[in-house]
């Protein structure tokens, strides 16, 4: 096997590293906006969602690629949705076992995984015609690009919104004496939507490729 | 083999739906006992707070031991039904509020420490805007005034609704009184604008009238059940 590639080879890790930046799925595939808006009113859901994420699109992408070639083709999508379905309550199983206050946050949320368009276009994009090792990383490398902006958006949403961070207070009790007061609108999901808006606007401006000429 | 056959894709799809199903209750049968056990510190977790005590995921169940020195069971009629502590604990208030109020079995808790004395707590569940909200009163020994309350809610909207087990709203319940002086049962009643210094009034959560509006009528059903209960402790 001496053509065998590296782990890392050039092509391997611009799966890991496209989606952080110039593909990233939020941002400019703009998939998975749904749940961008749902869970990062506070910095620990948006950690969590990103590594629930993270395995079970890694874990989905290997499953599917494995299997890639005995799945027959008019019910591939139900054969993906399974593997995704049967992965999220695997998650959201262990999570209430082991991290019961964390699953009571995401609650509906992990169920949600499974519409996850992120998952599903990777799936069908990407696993379906790959293997096994480019599907994994391109599993990491996408969840990685949707925590990335999942992390920017609840670090705004909480910091203006509720005046802490990941729980811990960092605006100091002398600002709010003095008649600051929490931004409650950054709480609702609509201004996730104007920070990913906001987020898109400063990625296209210094990358003139990702606009579209029309 | 020709993976577009008929036959083929009846006996994949049979197969992969048999080994996922296998997988998925396993895994559920192995996780079973330790999400109850979550749910079981939760529990503890609450009714401690009801009191004010504060506990970790860790430390609730040894603290519940130590501080819950009696639970019991009573009726609508204020009769007692059991005194196992257990029992009074495993009541799942979601079946009991199906059944007939003479039949329903109302657990009691009795808290006792130090720093606060003797209390006893009463747990209250209810409808809110979009589901099930709950929590835990604790009461004076007279059977009347409240000395902390605590609730919780399954899915209020966040910043709204969900302000409900924010310890902002839940310290204003603090010295209400369920019973006038001639001992009649007035439930709390809500009130927009200020209800500080009212007896039998609370505050409602600004933006979340139908949260706040289920939270009166859980207290007005499920502290009304125990009326006569408090009436014969006072």
């Amino acid at each position: 096997m001496s053509n065998k590639e590296p782990l890392f080879s050039t092509k391997n890790k611009k799966l890991l590293t496209n989606p952080l930046g110039s593909d990233n799925p939020i941002t400019v595939q703009v998939l998975g906006i749904c749940s961008a808006l749902a869970v990062t009113a506070k910095l620990e859901p948006a950690v969590v969602m990103t590594i629930s994420v993270m395995a079970v699109l890694a874990l989905a992408n290997v499953i599917v690629s494995l299997i890639r070639n005995t799945i027959p083709s008019r019910i591939r999508i139900i054969v993906q949705l399974v593997v995704v379905a049967a992965l999220v309550i695997l998650v959201d199983q262990v999570l209430k076992a082991f991290a019961y206050d964390v699953s009571k946050q995401l609650s509906v949320f992990v169920g949600l995984i499974i519409t996850n368009c992120i998952i599903m276009g990777r799936l069908e994009a990407f696993a379906l015609g790959n293997k096994p090792l480019p599907a994994f990383l391109d599993g990491i490398g996408n969840a990685a690009g949707y925590g990335l902006i999942l992390v920017i958006v609840a670090f705004f949403r909480e910091l203006l919104g509720s005046g802490t961070l990941y729980g811990f207070k960092v605006i100091p009790q002398a600002f709010y004496d003095m008649g600051y007061q929490n931004n409650g609108l950054m709480i609702l999901p609509p201004m996730a939507l104007v920070v990913v808006g906001i987020i898109i606007w400063v990625q296209r401006s210094k990358d003139k490729s990702l606009i579209e000429s029309n | 083999m020709n993976t577009n056959s008929n036959t083929y894709t009846f006996l994949y799809a049979s197969v992969m739906v048999l080994i996922v199903a296998a997988v998925l209750s396993f895994t559920a049968l192995q996780l079973k006992p330790r999400q109850n056990k979550n749910k079981e510190i939760e529990k503890k977790q609450a009714i401690l707070k009801a009191v004010g005590v504060a506990s970790t995921f860790a430390d609730a169940e040894k603290l519940y031991d130590q501080y819950i020195v009696e639970a019991k069971i009573v009726n609508a009629a204020g009769a007692l039904i059991s005194e196992d502590k257990e029992e009074a604990f495993g009541v799942d208030l979601k079946k009991e509020n199906k059944i007939d109020l003479t039949d329903r079995k109302l657990p009691v808790f009795i808290f006792q420490n130090e720093a606060v004395g003797k209390k006893m707590i009463l747990p209250v569940r209810g409808k809110g805007m979009w589901g099930p909200i709950w929590g835990y009163i604790s009461m004076e020994l007279d059977g009347n005034t409240i000395y902390g309350a605590t609730f919780d809610h399954q899915g209020e909207t966040p910043g709204l609704g969900a302000e409900i087990s924010k310890p902002e709203f839940q310290k204003q319940f603090a010295s209400k009184q369920l019973f006038d002086q001639s001992g009649k049962f007035i439930p709390l009643a809500l009130v927009k604008g200020t209800a500080s210094g009212h007896l039998h009034e609370f505050d409602a959560v600004s933006g979340g009238t139908v949260t706040s509006k289920g939270l009166e009528e859980m207290l007005l059903k499920s502290l009304g059940s125990y009326e006569k209960f408090l009436k014969s402790s006072k």
